[in-house]
This record gives structure tokens, C-alpha cells and sequence, in this order.
């Protein structure tokens, strides 16, 4: 797609409405996969059955014992349609809209947004779940090949926040992940990149490297100062289409192995005050253009840790500072959805930095965790677990979070 | 086992609350009219109705019980069927049986809806579960998008044109200009029905109903007791219900009518050729062209030609919707389901002389209700013959 033309600043700027967000509660396992980006259904587990829309018992047989199971989306496509009217304000104004009706594999009929390749009934599909703007799963019929561009279509640009032609704040490049994150986004077609830097005293390498890149420019800030917060909002605020916060303080300590608190204090202060400073002074500006044309706002991004979910004592303040934050950021996200903001969480394991230095590998090389972010953006998934680590965290912290707690505590688990 | 059939019941006093776009009264007001016409018409008194079936979208929070204190009933029978669509056929078919049992000896069965401003669009996201998950998130279209693949898929597969539709929709609104309670007035053409704005291809605007407020209210007694009260009255010959029929089709092409028709037919001792006039439930033109092949005018996927080589007109080769069906009539939520039902009792007992089928005995009238997922899972349908 071409860059979208500059707006004119004397026009209107639109609110979103958000399409309809009702669902029932068993529907909501629909949307807790597509948060993760799978398509899952629910599978009887005495006949096999698959079951759509989501439901409390089996459709062929007697059971309610059903099961949310991946799915790879094959079937067939039915009919088409394309509205010309909605009763609903968000598809009023993007009409028309395409639907779809599509034959599962598996055995379901499912209704679908149809993504604009897809042109002919009867023709084999891929249908993906992902979350609308109002951030509840829908389902979406895409090419089995899809074409290299097939995310950039007005449709697949409403269901993700794809940073290209985005305007994007990258809260601190001093870190090795601040910096992949940098050079992810330029490469992801990113227009604009605000790259913050706090201590500017404090020259660390690359970071001049960086404001060579194209759309890239370095501002002065620091989470744990207000004034500068408040600065940084004044003058970029409304422009800002993606926020991704990645400023950390990280320091290696439990209870016992140091005195005092002003190590954990620090770590409060930037982990979580800082995402509180920076959310209540840049919020409602993402949320006042979150219908704002084809380059709207779209996104914010918290790069929180594995170590939000269970506390490893080793690194044990700034756990608690990560869990601080990682339950803002679900506030965050509670109070950005009506306005069709997509808080994103990411949740990596050890990365190779210089505060992981003393844990062995595996550890989360920045680029890779950087490309992560820029995929968990294209495809608008919710929650992101990059690396081996994470993964196996996450798979722990599932299957019993008490077991994983007394695993860590006995140095079985890191 | 094979049913009982519906002898000696006799379906009286159709009657109408005229149509309007929007109203601003409840529902409640609405089934309170019905009533009152009911009685009026027919010389009975509040305490003679002990048997009430009601259907209604938008009398929440009350149900058919608490409308029994604001109106004043007190029936010995009661029954409250969410079957929109087809809730005309349902309600004479229960209401028959509670008269044949000794249940209820006269029946009111009513539906009624209002329609205010936002109503039709609060309905449809909280319709049902599967709508709030499943359907309305998807363009918030309603009933539209969904007989829009319906209408698409028997195009592609049957051959149909949009011209095949446009004459089931250009005769319902020749047959409602002589119908004093059609909202529609204006004459349609083919032109106009195929030059109509798109609502969701191949969904144009005359294949949809208009929402409005509205009833639709006939009394169920026994025969003998019709004729004893002087009523004018038509007879049930036969009656027959199916719901989630074929659940394993992936998209809709056939209704329950199809695994019931023979018996229907063979209650009333008819064939299809005998059929005088067919009231369809046309919600969209596609099912009532559906409907001409579940039950038996035809067979499946040549609803097209036998629509191409019929005249639809109330005094043509195949009468059909005769008021001018919900598509020129208007569509009063759940009384949408009895409007085949008032008109069938008209035509049988002479009240319709203006748009009247030449020596009517026998009248088909069928119901389709209630869109939950991506189709509508209740059929019946109901023979009605003229009274001896």
C-alpha cells in the first residue's frame, strides 16, 4: 500500500466506535485463543465432534465435556456477500464490508470477514482468528497462499496494528532491545520513530547509529521524570500511533542480598510509575485517534518479562516491579479497548543483556525478540511469550502456578 | 404412530392492529388492541377467552403471564411461543389441540410487536447467544447477511436470477394494493425491484421486509361452537411443526416442511395441485421460492422456473401472499408469523372480496422462524379449508 496522505489538520478528527464487543462467556475462548494468535474451537471429547458458534455441550452427542483445541483454519468458502449496510456504526462507516460464509474442514459452518483476495465461492480457504478493535476474536477468511502484501488491505490493517506507515515512540534506545526494536520497525516500514533516551550524560553505543536511520529521531526521555513525560506528550502526543515501552530499570536482587530499598525503589519507579506516568499522560491521545484514517492510532506495547507471572527470586524486586506493571497494564488495557487501542503485553525470558549476564542459556537474543513484537503487531495478537524460556514458563505457569512456584524455589526453575 | 388428525376446529375472527413504521407504545398496547378487536368482532366477553397463546419480540420484561394482569385475563390455558416466524402455525396448531382436549374451549392466540426507533437494532445483537457471538460481530447486517449467503448459494448452485425474485416480490405488491393494511402503496416494478440500491448483494432493497409495529389475532374454538356464536370460520385440515431440521447441510437449501409434508397433505386427504392459495412466510423472496419446493409445488431447485411459468397475482395460476406478504405489508416482529394466517381465514370466509381468490376452499399457510445462527430453525406449516 502507498503511504497515506498527510491529514489535513483542520479536519475533523473522527472517533472510533468499536464494533459490537457483547459476547457470551464461553464465547470468550475464542477470543482468549486468537489473543495468543490461534484459531482455536471446541472439540468434544467423547465423540470428537467440533462445535461452532461456541457452546456448552456437544451437538451430536450427549457430552459437555468440550475442549478448546487449535484448529488450521482449512475449508471451503460458500457464498459471499458484501454489505451495503450495517446497523452498526463501525462497519456503517467502512462500508462496504465483505463476509463470507465458509465450510470447515472439520465440519462447521462459520461466518467470516472476507479478506478482499478472496474472490470466488467455492474456492479452498484459510480462515485465521484474530481480535477486532474491540478487541474480541473474530474470524477471518484469508487465501490458502496468501500474497506477500496481504496484510496491507483496509481490512487486515483494522484487525492488526502493522507499524508500517506508523508514527511509533520507542521509549528508550540505550538498551540492546531498544535498539532491535528500532531497527525492526524500520524495517517493518515504520514513517516515524521517536527513539527516547534518558541520562544523556550517560553515551552509550549505537545510540547515535540510530538517528542515521530513516524516520528516526532521538528525544530526551525519562519515565521516572513527570516533567519530562509530560513534555515528550506535548509535543508528540498527536501524532503517536504506536507506544511501545520498553524503558527498565533491572537490578539483581532478592530480599536478603542487599540493604536499604533504593535499588527496588528505582525499579518501581520506571517499571511501573513509569508506564502509569507515560499512560496517563499519552492515553487519551491514542485514544482520540484511534479512527484517525488508514495511519490511526493503533497500539501500545508494554515489554514486561516472564517474571511478572511468577516471582524468580534471584532477580526478585524487579519481578515484583514487572507484576507491578503487568497488572496496570491489564488496567490499561480494560480502559484503552473501548476506544479500540490494542494493549499488548510481552512477556520474554531472560534476554542477552548485561543484567542476565549471570544466567546461563538460553537466553533471548534482542533482534529476535524485537522481530516478535513487530509480528505480535501485524497480526494485532494480544499476548506475546517470545523464546524457549518464555514458553516453557508460560506452558508451567498454566498447567498449576503453585507447582511452578515451588519449582523456582528449589532452583529447579529459572 | 401416526397423529391425530385436527378435526372440528375452526379458526375465527382474523383480525389486524393496523401497521405503523414506528410507534412510541409498548407491546402491551398492541396485544391489548388485538384483544379488543378480537372481542368486538366477535360478541364475546373478556371471561369467555380461557385459552391465550401469545408471541411477542419486545414485550420484555413481561412474558404472557404478566401480560394476563394488565389486560385481564384469567385462561385455564396459557402458552408463550418464541417462535417469531413461525409462530402462526404453532399457535392454531397447540391452541387445536387444547380445543380438541378439552383444555380451552375458545383460544386467543395473538402476536403482537411494537417497533420504536432503535428497536430493530437492540434486537438483533441480543437475538441469541450464537448471534451475539457468531453473527452480529460480522458487519452487524441482521437476517440480511445471513439470507444473503442463503440467497447466493441457491444462485450459484439452482440458477436462479435476481428476476426469478423479482417476480414473487412484483406480485405480493400488486396483491397489497388491495390490501387496506399494507404499508406499501406504490406500485413495483421489475425494473425497480432489480434497480433497487444493494443491501447485502445479492440482497436488494424490495428482498427485505420493513420493520413496524403491529398485531395479528385469530380465536380458536371448536366447530360447532363457531357456528353456535355465528362466526365466520375457517377449518383446520392439517398441521405440522419440525425445528432444527437438516442441521447437517453447511448452508441452508432445504426446511423441516420436507421431512412433513406428505402428512400434512395426507391429514387433509389433498395433494398440492388442490391447494387454492399459498400463504409463504417471505421474509426474503429466496425462502418462499424454497418453500414452493418443500412443499411440493415443485421440485428442489426448480422454484425459479415454476415462478418463471406461474402468475402470483391473488387471481392468478398460483395465489400467493395475498395481502402482499410482510414484503409490501410490513414485517410487526412476531406478527410477521400470522399475517399468511389472518389472510388464509379472509380468503376461506369471503372477508377479503377486494383481492379475492376465485372460489378458495382450501389454503396453504406456512411459517419460518427464528434466525439464531445461519438459519432459522422452526417450519410448519397449516391447511386450512373453508367451512362446510
Amino acid at each position: 500500500m502507498p503511504p497515506p496522505k498527510r491529514k489535513n489538520p483542520a479536519l475533523r478528527t473522527r472517533p472510533m466506535h468499536p464494533p459490537p464487543a457483547a459476547r457470551s462467556r464461553i464465547g470468550l475462548g475464542l477470543t482468549a485463543a486468537a489473543a495468543r494468535g490461534d484459531l482455536a474451537l471446541q472439540v468434544c471429547q467423547a465423540c470428537g465432534a467440533h462445535q461452532y458458534p461456541p457452546r456448552e455441550s456437544c451437538n451430536r452427542c450427549p457430552s459437555t465435556e468440550l475442549r478448546w483445541q487449535r484448529q488450521d483454519g482449512a475449508g471451503k468458502l460458500l457464498a459471499i456477500t458484501t454489505l451495503a449496510h450495517s446497523n452498526d456504526l463501525f462497519f456503517r462507516e467502512r462500508l462496504p464490508w465483505r463476509l463470507g460464509m465458509v465450510a470447515l474442514d472439520v465440519g462447521v459452518s462459520v461466518l467470516v470477514h472476507l479478506h478482499e483476495d478472496v474472490q470466488n465461492p467455492m474456492q479452498p480457504v484459510c480462515v485465521l482468528a484474530r481480535l477486532d478493535r474491540a478487541g474480541q476474536a473474530v474470524l477471518i477468511a484469508v487465501p490458502q497462499t496468501p500474497s506477500p502484501h496481504w496484510q496491507e488491505t483496509p481490512m487486515m490493517r483494522e484487525m492488526g496494528c502493522d507499524p508500517k506507515h506508523r508514527k511509533i515512540l520507542i521509549t528508550d534506545g540505550k538498551t540492546p532491545t531498544g535498539q532491535a526494536l528500532v531497527r525492526a520497525c524500520v524495517a517493518a516500514g515504520a514513517q516515524t520513530i521517536w527513539v527516547g533516551y534518558a541520562e544523556p550524560w550517560k553515551k552509550l553505543p549505537g545510540l547515535d547509529d540510530l538517528a542515521q536511520l530513516p524516520g528516526v529521531s532521538l528525544i530526551p526521555l525519562d519515565l521516572t521524570n513527570e516533567r519530562d513525560v509530560a513534555k515528550v506528550s506535548g509535543g508528540i502526543g498527536g501524532k503517536v500511533d504506536i507506544v511501545i515501552n520498553n524503558a527498565e530499570a533491572h537490578r539483581t536482587h532478592g530480599i536478603a542480598d542487599r540493604a536499604g530499598t533504593d535499588a527496588a525503589r528505582f525499579e518501581m519507579d520506571l517499571n511501573y510509575f513509569g508506564l502509569l506516568r507515560l499512560a496517563q499522560s499519552l492515553g487519551p491521545a491514542l485514544k482520540g485517534r484511534a479512527a484517525d484514517g488508514p495511519a490511526n492510532a493503533v497500539a501500545w506495547v508494554n515489554v514486561l518479562s516472564i517474571y511478572a507471572l511468577a516471582n524468580f527470586p534471584a532477580h526478585g524486586t524487579y519481578s515484583a516491579s514487572k507484576a507491578a506493571a503487568y497488572s496496570l497494564a491489564q488496567c490499561l488495557r480494560a480502559e484503552m479497548r473501548p476506544f479500540g487501542i490494542r494493549v499488548i503485553n510481552v512477556f520474554p525470558g531472560p534476554i542477552e543483556d548485561e543484567w542476565f549476564q549471570s544466567l546461563p542459556p538460553p537466553k533471548l537474543n534482542p533482534d529476535v525478540l524485537a522481530r516478535a513484537i513487530v509480528k505480535a503487531l501485524q497480526a494485532g495478537t494480544e499476548d506475546v511469550y517470545p523464546g524457549d524460556v518464555a514458553q516453557e514458563w508460560l506452558q508451567r505457569w498454566r498447567e498449576d502456578p503453585k507447582i511452578l512456584e515451588r519449582e523456582i524455589a528449589a532452583g529447579d526453575g529459572r | 404412530m401416526t397423529r391425530r388428525g385436527y378435526d372440528d376446529v375452526a379458526v375465527a375472527v382474523p383480525v389486524t392492529v393496523p401497521y405503523v413504521r414506528y410507534s412510541p407504545r409498548s407491546a402491551h398496547w398492541f396485544v391489548a388492541q388485538a384483544l379488543e378487536r378480537l372481542l368486538g368482532h366477535s360478541g364475546l366477553a373478556k371471561a369467555d377467552i380461557d385459552g391465550l397463546c401469545l408471541s411477542s419480540f419486545t414485550l420484555a420484561p413481561d412474558t404472557a403471564v404478566g401480560l394476563l394482569q394488565h389486560v385481564g385475563l384469567g385462561p385455564r390455558w396459557l402458552d408463550h411461543i418464541p417462535t417469531g416466524g413461525a409462530s402462526g402455525v404453532m399457535a392454531v396448531r397447540r391452541a387445536a389441540r387444547a380445543v380438541q382436549a378439552g383444555d380451552a374451549d375458545i383460544v386467543a392466540c395473538i402476536a403482537a410487536d411494537t417497533n420504536h426507533v432503535d428497536t430493530f437494532r437492540q434486537t438483533l445483537g441480543s437475538f441469541s447467544q450464537f448471534a451475539r457471538d457468531a453473527t452480529y460481530p460480522y458487519g452487524s447486517g441482521g437476517p440480511n447477511s445471513i439470507f444473503a449467503f442463503i440467497m447466493a448459494h441457491y444462485m450459484q448452485k439452482y440458477g436462479a436470477t435476481r428476476e426469478d425474485f423479482g417476480h414473487i416480490a412484483v406480485a405480493q405488491r400488486h396483491n397489497a394494493l388491495r390490501n387496506p393494511n399494507a404499508l406499501f402503496k406504490q406500485p413495483l416494478t421489475l425494473e425497480q425491484y432489480l434497480n433497487a440500491r444493494p443491501i447485502a448483494e445479492p440482497i436488494h432493497l424490495f428482498d427485505c421486509v420493513m420493520p413496524c409495529a403491529g398485531a395479528e389475532a385469530v380465536l380458536v374454538m371448536s366447530c360447532a361452537r363457531a357456528r353456535d356464536l355465528g362466526l365466520p370460520h375457517a377449518v383446520v385440515r392439517g398441521a405440522i411443526e419440525r425445528h432444527n431440521a437438516f442441521a447437517e447441510d453447511p448452508i441452508f437449501e432445504r426446511g423441516g416442511w420436507l421431512l412433513d409434508r406428505d402428512e400434512l397433505y395426507a391429514q387433509a386427504g389433498a395433494t398440492p395441485q388442490q391447494v387454492d392459495f399459498v400463504q409463504t412466510y417471505d421474509d426474503y423472496p429466496v425462502i418462499s421460492m424454497i418453500q414452493f419446493e418443500d412443499l411440493g409445488f415443485c421440485a428442489k431447485g426448480e422454484g425459479a422456473a415454476f415462478v418463471r411459468s406461474h402468475n402470483l397475482n391473488y387471481n392468478g395460476t398460483f395465489a400467493h401472499n395475498t395481502s402482499g406478504g410482510q414484503l409490501s405489508s410490513g414485517q410487526a416482529g412476531a406478527a410477521g408469523g400470522f399475517l399468511g394466517l389472518t389472510e388464509a381465514v379472509r380468503q376461506l370466509t369471503g372477508a377479503a372480496p377486494e383481492r379475492a381468490v376465485p372460489s378458495a376452499a382450501l389454503g396453504l399457510v406456512t411459517g419460518f422462524g427464528m434466525v439464531t445462527y445461519d438459519r432459522c430453525l422452526c417450519t410448519g406449516a397449516l391447511l386450512l379449508g373453508a367451512s362446510a
